[in-house]
This record gives structure tokens, C-alpha cells and sequence, in this order.
């Protein structure tokens, strides 16, 4: 019985931890005005906003007595897949030039999302 | 021996990933299940290890699992810190930059752990690749010391990962 009552404690102050974080998430997505800016406030929800409802999930589950560790691959598959979107959003600002351009690599000749032919290249956007 | 263990199992790490994955999604834990997952986990990589030609040569798991303890300990730290960042930090001060890490990691995979690892840790997203692939490109959120940062990612990742790669 007092096994439970910690269990549902825990599960509430998990899921107020992981609701705070995907707020700020939320408010840093609203409050910057760059668009490289703006791609760090997903990361932050996917990781430990995401990760703290899921730990909330199975808490409670095996609090029920019911065991479920399906919360575990969600989570792998999130870490998983979340940095190939932020790279792809990440170089569609470069490849638009929506943001400052990258200094160039000191060992190589570009950045690889700069090595297009000339009459690909999107005209410049940034502003 | 060793030839036939390598053409059964081409890749051993992704057969023992493809059975806990297979277990896990069952959500239940019976002997039936297990003996199911072992058995793709040895016909899935047997049937695609066309394309993967290159398996890397050294793997430490006991290295791997302390590295995974550190990024998560530092996903927690530097989540606490953004979100600092967002709600204090007003928009004229904040200082995003770009960074320039030269690699000295040369495997594909550990590139893209490396990558990987830069973008979940909250404030820096890897963005880019070179042409060659001899340095990655990260975007920092806010940061005072851009040179920093850089030291940061190359002794406390990249010198883990060599050593888990090698």
C-alpha cells in the first residue's frame, strides 16, 4: 500500500518535471527570431520532456502490478531519430542561406551542403 | 570456426539489438518469444549484410555503456541550463555561434555517435559535414567561449569514442 502511494507521487512529480520542460520547449520555439535558434528548443522536449512522461508511464504501469517496458524502445527510437531531423532542418537553413553562412572547414574544401553546383544555389534569403 | 561464427553472424551486436528489441516489443518476457527474436536476429542480418560491407573492427560495449551513463548525466545538466537560457536570456543578448570540430574519428559510425550525441545534448546541434568529412559543423545556442565548447565535445566525446572505435 505505501508502495503505491510513492509510486503515484513519483509519477506526478515525473510528469510535472517532463510538462515543465516541454513548456519551456514550447516558449523557446515562440521567443526566437532565427531560425538556427529556434531548431534548439525541440531538442530539449525531445529529450528529457519526453523521457520524464515516458518514466512516468512506467512507473505507473508497474505500480498497477502490470509490467510494460515498451516506454524504453519509444525512448531509443527517439534518441535515435531526433538528431537525423535536426540535422536535416539544419541544412535546409544553410542550403536556403536562412542563416549566417558557416565559416568554411580548415582541412576540406566546403561544407558538403555547400557543395552544390552554381546554378542549383538558391538565391540568398537572409535578411 | 571464426569464419563460419562471422557468416552466420555477420554482426553480432545488431543480432543481440534485433532480440532485445523483438522481446521488448512483445511487452512480455517468455521463453517462446526469445527464441524468436534470436532467430531473426540471425536471419535479418545474415539476409542484409550485402549492405553492409564494412563491420567496424573494435566494439567495447563496457566502454559504450559508460559513455551512454556520461550523455545522459549531460542531456539532464545542459537541459537544466537551456532552459535557463530560453526563460532569462532576452533575445539581443543571446549569442548563438558556429563551431568548427576537426575530427580525428575516421568510422562512419563514430562520426554519427559523435553527431549524434552533440545534437542531444541541449544547446549545440551538429548541422553539418565537410566534403570530405574532416570536420563537423555545430551550431551552439549561447555561448561566451566558442573555442571552449570545441574543447569540451573533443576531450569529453570524441576521445571516449576513439577509444570505444579502436
Amino acid at each position: 500500500m505505501i508502495a503505491q502511494i510513492i509510486g503515484t507521487y513519483v509519477v506526478g512529480i515525473a510528469l510535472l518535471i517532463g510538462s515543465g520542460f516541454v513548456i519551456v520547449g514550447v516558449i523557446g520555439l515562440l521567443k526566437f527570431n532565427d531560425s538556427m535558434t529556434r531548431l534548439h528548443a525541440p531538442t530539449k522536449v525531445g529529450t528529457i520532456g519526453i523521457g520524464m512522461l515516458l518514466l512516468a508511464s512506467m512507473v505507473h504501469s508497474f505500480v498497477l502490478g502490470e509490467t510494460s517496458l515498451h516506454e524504453l524502445l519509444i525512448m531509443g527510437f527517439l534518441f535515435v531519430t531526433a538528431p537525423i531531423s535536426a540535422n536535416f532542418i539544419a541544412k535546409v537553413n544553410i542550403h536556403r542561406r536562412a542563416c549566417d553562412t558557416p565559416p568554411p572547414p580548415p582541412l576540406d574544401d566546403t561544407w558538403s551542403t555547400l557543395n552544390v553546383p552554381e546554378m542549383d544555389r538558391e538565391p540568398d534569403t537572409a535578411s | 570456426m571464426t569464419r563460419a561464427f562471422n557468416w552466420l553472424l555477420p554482426h553480432p551486436f545488431l543480432t543481440l539489438l534485433l532480440a532485445i528489441v523483438w522481446t521488448l516489443l512483445q511487452n512480455e518476457v517468455s521463453a517462446g518469444m526469445v527464441v524468436f527474436g534470436i532467430i531473426l536476429g540471425i536471419i535479418i542480418p545474415w539476409s542484409t549484410s550485402v549492405w553492409w560491407p564494412d563491420t567496424p573492427k573494435g566494439f567495447r560495449l563496457g566502454k559504450m555503456f559508460s559513455y551512454s551513463l556520461i550523455v545522459i548525466w549531460d542531456i539532464i545538466v545542459a537541459n537544466i541550463e537551456v532552459a535557463w537560457i530560453v526563460l532569462t536570456v532576452p533575445n539581443a543578448k543571446l549569442k548563438p555561434a558556429w563551431i568548427v570540430v576537426p575530427l580525428e574519428l575516421r568510422e562512419p559510425e563514430a562520426i554519427t555517435i559523435l553527431a549524434g550525441t552533440i545534437t542531444l545534448t541541449p544547446g549545440t546541434v551538429s548541422s553539418d559535414l565537410s566534403d570530405e568529412g574532416h570536420s563537423l559543423l555545430v551550431h551552439v545556442l549561447h555561448t561566451d567561449d566558442p573555442d571552449g565548447v570545441r574543447d569540451e565535445i573533443k576531450t569529453r566525446y570524441e576521445r571516449r569514442l576513439k577509444e570505444i572505435f579502436s
